[in-house]
C-alpha cells in the first residue's frame, strides 16, 4: 500500500509542470483568444457576442488569400526542407565518422546560436543590390550590372528553409541513427539498385522522423514573421503580419484573434491531411515508441 | 579547493548584498514605455546619481505598441508613457490608459509655449490635460540630391522618372502626405468619416499604381539607412531625424520638407492609468527638459525638444542638417497631425493592408 501511494505521489509531481506548462501556457491563453474572438465591438468599449470577426474573415478575399498563400508557400518550404535535410541528415547518420558526426551536428546548430533576426539581417547584406552575392557577380562577369535578390517570394523561401533546416535534420537524424547497418546491406545483397534500397528501406525505416520534422517545420514555418517580413517584397504578405497589423496597428484585437485561432485551425487542418495523404498516423510516426 | 571555496562565499556574500540592495531599501522603480533613442544611457546615470533611491528601468517601443502594451494590462506596467500627441484622445476614450496629469509638479516654464498649448489642445478631455510635448520633429521625404534633384513632394514618390529607386514605409504617414499632394485635406475630414474613407480610396488607388515605382517598403530607420547609403534608393518617405542621422555620413542625402509641408508630430509624456510611481514620473519629465539634458537627448534623438529654443540645443552636427533642409517658409507649412477619432486607425489599416496585399507592381 505505501509502495503505492509513493508512486502515485511521484507520478502526480511528475506530471505537475506539465500539465500547469499545458494549461496556463497553452490551454487558457487559447481559451482567452477563442473568447475575444467572439466578441464584436458595436461602440467604445461595448462588446456583444457574435460570429462577425469570422463573417469579415470570408468576406474579404485578401484575408482568405494571405491565409492560403501563406498555407501553400509553407508546404513549399516544407518539402523543399525536406529534400536538402534528408541528404544531410542520411551523411550524418550513416556516412559520417564518430567522431565527424558531432561536429557535423554542432556546425548545425551553430546557426540556432544567433537570433532569428541577426539571420534575416544577414541574409539581408548578402543578397541586397549593393551586397555580397551581386558584388561576386559583377566581378566574376557574370552579370553587367548589380543583381536585386532581395523583397521577392524565392528570398523568403532561401530564407525560411534555412531557418528551419535543422527541425528537420535532427528528427530524421535520431530515427536513422537506431536503424541497423546490416538492415541497409542486406538490401544490397539482394540485389537491390541504390534507389530500390533507398525507397524501400531507408526511407520507410526514416518515416517517423520525416513526419515528426515536417510537422514542426510546416507549423514553424506558417508561424514565422520576422523572415517574411524582412526579406519578403511589397506584394508578399505573410498571415502573421495579419495578425500582428490587427492587433497593433488597428487596435482591432477580436479581429487578431480570429486570425489566430483560424490560423491554428487552419494549419492543424493541412497537418492533418498530410497525415492522412501519405497513409500516416501520429501513433505511428511522431509517437511511435 | 580552498580559493574555489572563497570566490563561492565572496560570490554569495555579493549576491546577499544586491538582494538587500534591490530589496532592503524604499527603492522605487519607475518604468518608462518610450522611444529607441528617448532614454540614452547617460540621461539615465544622471537621473539615477540625483535620485539615488529611483531605479529606472526602460522598455523601448513605439507608438502602436505603446497603446497594445498598456492595453493588455488597462494602463498597468508602467509608469511613464511616451506617445504622440495624437495618439492619446481616441485611445483615452476608448481603454482609459492614462491618468489626467498633475501640471502643478511639473516646471511649465520650461515649454515652448506653442508647442505646449498645442498638446494641452490636443489632449483636454473633460477639463483634465493627459500630456505635455517633450520632443517633436517631421516626417517628410528624403532625397539624394546628385540623383534626384528636382524632387519637392511626397508626389514625387511615385514619379516613374525615379522607377525603382524610391521607398516608402507603409503606415499611416504615407496615406495622409499622399492625400495632401493629390490635393485634399485629410485633417479636415476627419469629422466626416465617409468623406474621409473616399479620399482613402484614391489615396490606396494610387499608392497601388506606385507599387510599380517603388523598391521596397523600409521597416525601420536602419533599414532605411542602408537603403539610401547604399544608393539603392534616391528618395524615400522618412523621418526627419533618420535624414539628419544619414546627411552626417553623406551630405548629399538631404531632408526635404514637401511642398504641401512637412506633417509634424510631438512625442509627449502621459502617465499611464495603473503607473505607480507617479511622483518618480513627475521628477524625469522635469528632469530631463533641463537645458544639460535637453542637449543630450536631442544629440540621442536627433529630434527638437519641446523647450524654447529648442532648435538651438540640437548638436552641430544635426544643426547642420537642419539648416540644409529647412527655409522658414517650410517651417511656416508645417502640418501638425490631427487628433484621430475613434474608428480612423481601423479605416487606415484597412487601407494599408488593401495597398499591402495588391499584386500593383
Amino acid at each position: 500500500m505505501p509502495r503505492k501511494d509513493a508512486d502515485r505521489l511521484s507520478l502526480i509531481l511528475l506530471m505537475t509542470p506539465l500539465l500547469l506548462w499545458l494549461v496556463l501556457l497553452i490551454l487558457l491563453p487559447h481559451l482567452g483568444i477563442g473568447y475575444l474572438s467572439l466578441r464584436e465591438k458595436v461602440a467604445p468599449r461595448v462588446y456583444h457576442f457574435s460570429f462577425a470577426n469570422y463573417i469579415d474573415f470570408l468576406h474579404e478575399p485578401i484575408y482568405w488569400n494571405t491565409l492560403l498563400r501563406t498555407a501553400w508557400m509553407s508546404i513549399l518550404v516544407t518539402v523543399l526542407t525536406l529534400f536538402v535535410g534528408f541528404p544531410i541528415a542520411y551523411y550524418i547518420a550513416k556516412v559520417a565518422g564518430r567522431r565527424s558526426r558531432a561536429a557535423l551536428f554542432l556546425l548545425c546548430l551553430v546557426p540556432l546560436w544567433v537570433s532569428d533576426l541577426v539571420r534575416a539581417f544577414g541574409w539581408m547584406m548578402l543578397l541586397r543590390e549593393t551586397g555580397i552575392v551581386s558584388g561576386l557577380l559583377q566581378w566574376a562577369g557574370l552579370s553587367s550590372g548589380p543583381v536585386e535578390m532581395l523583397y521577392n517570394d524565392v528570398t523568403v523561401i532561401v530564407g525560411l528553409v534555412y531557418t528551419v533546416v535543422l527541425f528537420m535534420i535532427v528528427p530524421i537524424v535520431s530515427t536513422l541513427d537506431g536503424m541497423d547497418n546490416s538492415l541497409i546491406e542486406a538490401g544490397y545483397n539482394l540485389g537491390g539498385s541504390r534507389l530500390t534500397v533507398l525507397r524501400r528501406i531507408i526511407v520507410p525505416y526514416a518515416m517517423p522522423g520525416i513526419v515528426a520534422g515536417c510537422i514542426i517545420v510546416f507549423m514553424l514555418t506558417a508561424g514565422s514573421y520576422l523572415t517574411p517580413v524582412l526579406l519578403g517584397g511589397k506584394n508578399s504578405m505573410w498571415f502573421t503580419e495579419q495578425i500582428y497589423d490587427q492587433f497593433i496597428t488597428r487596435y482591432n484585437w477580436e479581429g487578431g484573434s480570429t486570425f489566430g485561432i483560424l490560423l491554428l485551425v487552419f494549419t492543424s487542418l493541412v497537418v492533418w491531411a498530410g497525415l492522412r495523404l501519405s497513409g500516416q498516423n501520429l501513433a505511428t510516426t511522431v509517437a511511435k515508441r | 579547493m580552498k580559493s574555489t571555496r572563497a570566490i563561492l562565499l565572496s560570490a554569495s556574500a555579493a549576491a546577499l548584498v544586491l538582494l538587500a540592495g534591490t530589496g532592503g531599501a524604499e527603492a522605487e522603480t519607475l518604468r518608462l514605455l518610450t522611444w529607441g533613442s528617448y532614454a540614452p544611457d547617460k540621461i539615465v546615470e544622471a537621473f539615477e546619481k540625483k535620485y539615488p533611491d529611483i531605479h529606472v528601468e526602460v522598455t523601448f517601443s513605439n507608438n502602436e505598441e505603446m497603446i497594445a502594451k498598456l492595453r493588455a494590462t488597462g494602463g498597468a506596467g508602467f509608469d511613464l508613457a511616451q506617445p504622440s500627441h495624437d495618439r492619446i484622445y481616441a485611445v483615452q476614450k476608448e481603454y482609459g490608459l492614462y491618468k489626467p496629469l498633475d501640471l502643478s509638479k511639473i516646471d511649465m516654464s520650461v515649454f515652448e509655449p506653442k508647442l505646449l498649448e498645442g498638446v494641452k489642445a490636443n489632449t483636454t478631455i473633460d477639463g483634465k490635460v493627459y500630456a505635455v510635448p517633450h520632443q517633436w520633429g517631421t516626417s517628410g521625404i528624403m532625397v539624394d540630391k546628385t540623383k534626384a534633384p528636382d524632387a519637392k513632394g511626397w508626389g514625387d514618390l511615385c514619379n516613374s522618372k525615379y522607377k525603382g529607386r524610391t521607398s516608402m514605409r507603409l503606415k499611416r504617414t504615407i496615406l495622409l502626405g499622399t492625400a495632401f499632394s493629390m490635393g485634399y485635406d485629410p485633417f479636415a475630414a476627419y469629422g466626416d468619416l465617409k468623406k474621409y474613407q473616399e479620399i482613402l480610396d484614391k489615396v490606396a488607388d494610387k499608392l497601388i499604381a506606385c507599387k510599380d515605382n517603388i523598391k521596397a517598403y523600409w521597416k525601420g530607420g536602419d533599414d532605411l539607412a542602408s537603403l539610401m547609403l547604399s544608393g539603392e534608393v534616391v528618395m524615400s518617405e522618412t523621418w526627419d531625424s533618420t535624414a539628419y542621422r544619414i546627411y552626417n555620413q553623406n551630405h548629399n542625402i538631404v531632408f526635404v520638407p514637401p511642398e504641401t509641408g512637412a506633417l509634424a508630430w510631438i512625442d509627449t509624456f502621459a502617465i499611464p492609468a495603473k503607473g505607480e510611481a507617479d511622483d518618480a514620473a513627475y521628477k524625469w519629465i522635469n528632469f530631463v527638459m533641463q537645458p544639460e539634458m535637453v542637449k543630450l537627448m536631442s544629440a540621442s534623438s536627433g529630434a527638437v525638444i519641446a523647450v524654447k529654443n529648442g532648435k538651438d540645443m540640437l548638436p552641430d552636427d544635426k544643426k547642420a542638417a537642419y539648416e540644409a533642409a529647412w527655409t522658414p517658409e517650410d517651417v511656416q507649412r508645417l502640418k501638425f497631425f490631427a487628433n484621430i477619432p475613434p474608428g480612423v486607425e481601423d479605416m487606415e489599416g484597412k487601407t494599408l493592408e488593401k495597398i499591402k496585399a495588391a499584386t500593383g507592381g
